[in-house]
């Protein structure tokens, strides 16, 4: 489903990515895991499509296209879904109208026929039931006021509404305590299909706990320098990253 | 942005034929009533100012003695000021000689095909439908019929409740006692620079006058008489609402109309009595010049209201989002006890359009009480200022103002600017003011695509989200009409 072969990448001139290749097949959830700074965040951002990162070489084919060719709202249509590390907010847009406009543009692209609001809103009581919202969180603005923790659990609601065929959950954790993280896990958990894929960025094994992974990878300055399954998450938690150093292949190596 | 009236709808004869080509009057099976009006119809006035000219405008109008001797009190008082310069303008300087104040009518257009093709895709996109779109790119035989009768309708179902809805032309002649007593009594001639200009050249406007208790029935609208095919340079509206009385008045159409006059300085003026109420909308959306600044309306326009009575209460509400120029300052005077004043504005600015705008709210009765809500939103090359003037005098007791002052930035190039000034000689007065300043981010923007919401629609969204607190206090479809409005001056903000 989605194949990255040597992707280099640069941000403000300075080469975040540096031939960084992954597969990742249908169903299957793939953690990617690193030290600051590794470029993990660098990756979600270019395979979401924002601006001011510049691939300078290699390429991601997403069920057979050239993902990197798409805009960002296309990438969405086709089933690409970012969760965000930092959800922003928009004042004065109702959180609900937010999402119906999002699920009927990609409906409008993907050429099916759109929703109008009380059949959408039927869908959302739907997907509450599911997240286990309170739907007070939907009659709010986009994230407006919202605590670190409902941020988090509206990005993956909104990813229950659109219905992604790759999830990328960048840093999903952060700022999480310990039951908002058991919540969050379990939305993602419920969601996790043969079709659907993920790829769930994080800085901490603890997360694996919950969202178990296929295959964990490390990525550490720009390149993916081991993987494996769910242990190695383990080891690393176990060692900490400097670990890799010697172990694997030496950071910062010529790309 | 009143628009000028059309004396049609409301069958008066001497002023219709000035304005009017001789097409419209025959179709409408009207005579010429003077001779020199066929004279002045082929040629206007010509450019220039001087008291000859107020004399021949209010001769033209047919005015009395009174008000011609009110305009050229005016005329005199004007001479002797210089232009205001303390707003954050730039502004060429005007000749006032070379301004004809009582331009002979434009040649309308005789079918929808002679109309400018941008204009009509402007309408396409706001969704104006087409026997409208005929009326405000001012075609004239349809949209004369259409008016007539719907202008009768509406003036028979008024009379019957009391009220007086007619222009400012027609009050001056029909109802000269009310116009002495009230015209002038907010906004003093001699008010500012282009108060002054107005009170001595103003060629039409509207008088509003809603007696003791009336509830009127209808939101009145300039809208019905938009088929004036040449908007005036300076008009003059006057709305005065009795002990109890209440109006909501709509100023202007949503469609944007291109005027290519440079200058517009018009007055409003509105009365509350004891108890009475008034609510006045406003979308304006004069000709911005293009994307490089070049042409484009200078709407610099006085309003005020006056709440004359206890309990009484005044609001503005408004959205801004034409002009090169707005110079705009829409106020209350809080005279009466427990009176109260609001605003709610939204103004935007794109390319090089430049607004200073904002409110003055002046508390002199007890307990009387302000609320400003304020958004500027600039976007291109273009400035934004609020300016607004909070002033407690001393005998206002209890005073309260609140005031909430936002402004939204998209791309490097604009600004956007606050000049909040307090005066509060009352001890007891609570004035509080809030301001923010954003931008719509890059990452508010690639937040909405990544959900699949394309560019455009997300700038939309996110400018409709910023004005939704001035949204509400539209009527409803002014409100749809004027998020569209947004939504068409925006376009190629982004990107």
């Amino acid at each position: 489903m989605l194949k990255i072969e040597n992707l280099h990448a640069r941000v403000e001139g300075k080469e975040i990515l540096k031939g960084l290749s992954l597969t990742v097949n249908p169903g299957e959830v793939h953690a990617i895991m690193g030290p600051n700074g590794a470029g993990k965040s660098t990756l979600g951002n270019v395979l979401s499509g924002r601006d001011g990162y510049e691939v300078t070489a290699g390429s991601v084919t997403y069920n057979g296209v050239d993902l990197l060719a798409l805009e960002p709202e296309a990438r969405a249509a086709a089933g690409v879904f970012l969760a965000f590390q930092y959800p922003v907010e928009i004042p004065g847009v109702n959180n609900t109208y937010f999402l119906r406009t999002a699920f009927n543009a990609q409906r409008k692209a993907r050429g099916e026929t759109e929703l109008d609001s009380m059949q959408f809103l039927k869908l959302v009581r739907e997907k509450l039931k599911v997240m286990q919202i309170s739907d007070e969180l939907m009659h709010r603005a986009v994230n407006e006021g919202f605590s670190g923790g409902e941020k988090k659990r509206n990005e993956i609601f909104q990813m229950a509404v659109l219905e992604p065929k790759l999830a990328i959950l960048d840093e999903t954790d952060s700022g999480l305590d310990i039951d908002a993280l058991k919540q969050v896990s379990e939305g993602v958990n419920a969601l996790r299909s043969p079709e659907r894929s993920f790829l769930v960025v994080t800085h901490y094994q603890r997360l694996l706990d919950y969202i178990v992974p296929d295959f964990v990878h490390v990525l550490a300055d720009g390149r993916i320098v081991e993987s494996g399954d769910k242990t190695l998450a383990h080891k690393l938690e176990e060692h900490g990253y400097a670990w890799l150093a010697q172990h694997g292949e030496p950071a910062g190596a010529q790309a | 942005m009143t628009s000028e009236r059309s004396d049609h709808m409301l069958g008066d004869t001497g002023a219709t034929v000035l304005r009017d080509n001789a097409e419209v009057a025959e179709a409408l099976g009207r005579s010429y009533s003077a001779g020199f009006v066929t004279e002045i119809e082929s040629t206007g006035l010509p450019p220039g100012l001087s008291e000859e000219t107020v004399r021949q405008i209010s001769a033209i109008k047919r005015e009395p003695e009174w008000m011609t001797e009110w305009r050229l009190k005016a005329f005199r008082h004007w001479l002797t000021m210089p232009q205001p310069d303390w707003a954050k303008l730039k502004m060429a300087p005007q000749d006032y000689q070379a301004i004809s104040y009582y331009s002979a009518p434009k040649v309308a257009p005789k079918s929808l095909d002679e109309v400018d093709p941008a204009l009509l895709e402007t309408y396409e996109k706001l969704g104006v439908p087409l026997h409208e779109r005929a009326a405000l790119a001012g075609v004239a035989v349809d949209a004369v019929f259409d008016s007539v009768s719907v202008g009768t309708t509406f003036r028979k179902q008024l009379a019957d409740a009391g009220v007086l809805f007619c222009s400012m032309s027609e009050a001056i002649r029909e109802y000269p006692e009310l116009v002495q007593k009230y015209l002038g009594s907010v906004v003093p001639p001699g008010d500012n620079f282009f108060a002054a200009l107005n009170s001595a050249v103003f060629s039409d406007g509207s008088f509003v006058f809603i007696p003791k208790g009336v509830r009127c029935p209808m939101e009145l609208s300039t809208y019905f008489r938009i088929n004036a095919q040449n908007t005036g340079q300076f008009e003059r509206t006057l709305i005065v609402a009795e002990e109890g009385a209440h109006v909501s008045y709509l100023e202007g159409c949503t469609a944007p109309r291109r005027d290519e006059n440079q200058l517009h300085a018009a007055v409003v003026e509105l009365v509350a009595l004891e108890k009475a109420q008034i609510k006045y909308s406003t979308v304006q959306n004069w000709y911005p010049g293009d994307e490089n600044g070049v042409g484009g309306v200078y709407n610099l326009v006085t309003k005020r209201g006056d709440c004359r009575g206890a309990d009484s209460k005044i609001s503005w509400t408004q959205v801004e989002t034409g002009s090169a120029i707005t110079w705009k300052y829409p106020s209350v005077i809080l005279r009466g006890d427990r009176s109260v004043g609001e605003f709610h504005s939204v103004a935007l600015t794109h390319h090089f359009q430049q607004a200073d705008t904002g409110t003055k709210m002046i508390h002199i009765g007890r307990d009387t009480k302000s609320k400003i809500v304020s958004k500027g939103i600039s976007a291109g090359r273009s400035n934004n200022s609020y300016r607004g003037l909070v002033k407690v005098e001393k005998g206002a007791e209890g005073a309260r103002n609140y005031t909430q002052c936002d402004s939204l930035l998209i791309g490097k190039r604009c600004g956007a600017h606050t000049f909040p000034y307090m005066e509060v000689k009352n001890p007891s007065a609570i004035v509080e003011h809030e301001a923010t300043t954003s931008k719509i981010s890059d990452d508010q923007l690639f937040y909405c695509r990544s959900r699949g919401i394309g560019e455009e629609d997300a700038v939309s969204m996110i400018v409709d989200g910023f004005c939704k607190q001035v949204f509400r206090e539209l009527p409803m479809e002014f409100a749809v009409e004027a998020k569209k409005l947004l939504e068409v001056s925006l376009e190629g903000a982004v990107g």
